[in-house]
């Protein structure tokens, strides 16, 4: 308990780290904001740019705006989009959920059925389909997410048109909730299955070298002895601790996915987080990617942490050695 | 008096017997080897290709979108623009295998310069290290790469910093873990009481010892840094200048549902590169630890 109040103390001041790193970087950057902005409005007249830098601060010393900026930051302000003149905050709590249910999808699908196969192969090592899952692991981890999209694109929303090309919703549709609900799910199984078999194909090869391993140690021997089902083994006792790997690694790609969900985002048209980023890069809204940049970096903290607990409550083993040391 | 050092140790020696060991386990693994037969191939064609299929991937040669066989459309078809796709698949190589090999040099450099100092001092040194290291793998590396490609002007530079920026901190942690192992062993405890310097220790007696696994490790973040590159160039972050798988595919998004050579094509070849990297290197894996073979 104490080991984690520690780590969320200093978690804070990685944040705080990331924040200053990020500022920095995009401000002292060369280019010019203030130019981005007023070539939109068709003015490269020096006193519109005068105003519009008076305006964002950008004529005070660099540590005053970097003060300013941390001070509303810790205070839940992220500053207002260049681009849409709206809070930071509200774009990205807009945009939140979509990647939320989009990388959540991808992530149960990839455990779920990425365990289910290590545990089905390792019980037959030597098989046709344990070793087709080493070539499939192989491959899925090969293969570009953005070509994967594409390709099921190609496959199943043109060639046979099963599921929707791209987007969340049918803005044509007009049902209560639960028709909306299922027109989501039908816009989602694409762009998570295109996430999720990255993951799928780490999982499977993953969970099943836990579960040989596993396999193999004296306690699933004694429950073999006591004359369990074979059943009974596997899936009441070896199955829990073939599971930790999955769920720490899991845990701890969560950053990755955030870049992966990016580009199946853009690839599907997905309004998620993902493409705000994108299109914050492209259009220089500086105050948008440096909110996105900390949110995802204070998720990906917070998810760490919270790896680490449900890694001390699924195995006994380390808190015990915690305690022993 | 100095004693000239001969770190001696078992596992040492590039040419030695363990080095001989895992080069024959290595041929003997078809997987690999098939994976680099691929690698070779690919570079082959990065390299010679245009000498056999001397066709300019930028120019107009054929009606837009015709499929393969279509009418006088080349083996790979033509795309939006009418350009010859397998001209595109041959020339994209170079800029995809370039700025991996640039990043990967990079990440090799600061990884392994922080892991290794980190590991062998320990104390304050490691701490402060290992802070600066969370705080690079916290931001998501391609949102990050994004940033600092489109702050400085999108070039095969500014591509290879950008992926090398973001992708040091896990071979940092790696290289950190082998030192804290390593350096407590008495072929290194030898080394010191013989009066070597720290550099020569770092350098001289416990790197060579922690090569394998970084070998493997760099192996597959080429083929990561490959697929980095050929994102940054499918979200319109790469090198406009230059011929790239990533950047056929980016362009031919509004097109592709009328064209599926357009895409499917440079995808093959990137896949096909990646792959080979990851074949490369879990035969390495396996070579190296002959006894965690087949997981």
């Amino acid at each position: 308990m104490k080991q984690i109040a520690a780590r969320i103390a200093w978690s804070a001041g990685l944040i705080l780290a990331v924040i200053v790193m990020c500022f920095s970087l995009i401000h002292l950057a060369p280019g010019d904001v203030a130019i981005v902005i007023a070539g939109d409005s068709g003015a490269g007249d020096p006193e519109v740019i005068a105003e519009i830098r008076e305006d964002l601060g950008l004529d005070d010393p660099f540590l005053v705006q970097l003060g300013g900026y941390v001070g509303d930051v810790v205070q839940g302000d992220l500053g207002t989009s260049y681009r849409f003149n709206e809070p930071v905050t509200d774009l990205i709590v807009t945009r939140l959920w979509p990647t939320f249910l989009l990388v959540g999808t991808a992530v149960s699908f990839a455990i779920v059925i990425g365990v289910l196969v290590g545990v089905f192969t390792a019980r037959r090592p030597e098989s046709p389909i344990s070793h087709g899952v080493t070539v499939f692991s192989l491959t899925g981890y090969s293969m570009p997410v953005f070509w994967t999209g594409l390709l099921l694109i190609i496959m199943f929303a043109s060639n046979v048109q099963w599921f929707p090309v791209s987007g969340m919703r049918d803005v044509r549709l007009d049902g209560n909730w639960l028709e909306e609900w299922v027109d989501i799910a039908h816009h989602l199984v694409l762009p998570s299955i295109t996430l999720g078999v990255i993951y799928l194909a780490q999982y499977s090869r993953l969970s099943r070298a836990s579960m040989l391993e596993v396999l193999q140690s004296d306690y699933v021997r004694t429950a073999r002895a006591k004359g369990l089902t074979e059943r009974r083994v596997v899936y009441k006792h070896a199955l829990r601790n073939a599971v930790i790997p999955v769920v720490t690694v899991a845990g701890l790609q969560f950053g990755q996915m955030l870049s992966g969900a990016l580009l199946v985002e853009t690839v599907f048209n997905w309004p998620g987080l993902g493409r705000l980023a994108a299109d914050s890069v492209f259009q220089r809204d500086a105050p948008v990617l440096l909110g996105i940049l900390i949110l995802s970096s204070t998720l990906v903290v917070i998810i760490n942490i919270l790896t680490d607990v449900v890694y001390r409550l699924i195995d006994p083993r380390i808190r015990v050695g915690a305690a022993t040391k | 008096m100095t004693v000239p050092v001969t770190p001696v140790s078992p596992e040492q020696g590039d040419l030695g017997p363990p080095g001989r060991q895992a080069l024959r386990l290595f041929i003997r693994n078809k997987a690999a080897v098939f994976g680099l037969i691929l690698l070779v191939a690919i570079v082959f064609m990065t390299l010679f290709g245009s000498f056999f299929y001397d066709q300019d991937p930028s120019r107009i040669i054929a009606r837009p979108l015709q499929g393969p066989g279509e009418g006088d459309a080349p083996a790979f078809g033509t795309d939006y623009l009418g350009r010859d796709v397998l001209a595109g698949v041959v020339n994209g190589g170079s800029t995809s295998l370039t700025v991996a090999l640039v990043a990967v040099l990079l990440v090799a450099v600061i990884g392994v310069s922080i892991g290794a100092v980190s590991g062998y001092y320990g104390g304050w040194i490691d701490v402060a290290l290992m802070r600066v290291t969370e705080m690079f793998q916290v931001l998501p590396a391609l949102l990050f790469a994004m940033v600092i490609v489109a702050l400085f002007e999108p070039s095969t530079r500014s591509v290879s910093v950008a992926i090398g920026l973001a992708s040091w901190p896990q071979t940092a942690r790696l290289t950190r873990a082998e030192f804290l192992r390593l350096k407590n062993l008495e072929f290194v405890k030898a080394a010191r009481a013989s009066g070597a310097s720290d550099f020569r220790i770092i350098w001289g007696v416990i790197f060579p010892n922690a090569l394998p696994p970084l070998i493997v490790s760099i192996t597959l973040i080429m083929g990561a840094a490959i697929l980095f590159e050929s994102g940054l160039a499918f979200l319109g972050l790469g090198d406009p200048n230059s011929q790239s798988w990533g950047l056929m595919i980016g362009l031919s998004r509004q097109t592709f549902l009328n064209g599926w050579w357009t895409v499917t094509f440079p995808g093959m070849a990137i896949f096909a590169t990646v792959l080979s990297f990851s074949l490369i290197g879990d035969g390495l894996q396996d070579a190296f630890n002959p006894k965690l073979r087949g997981r």
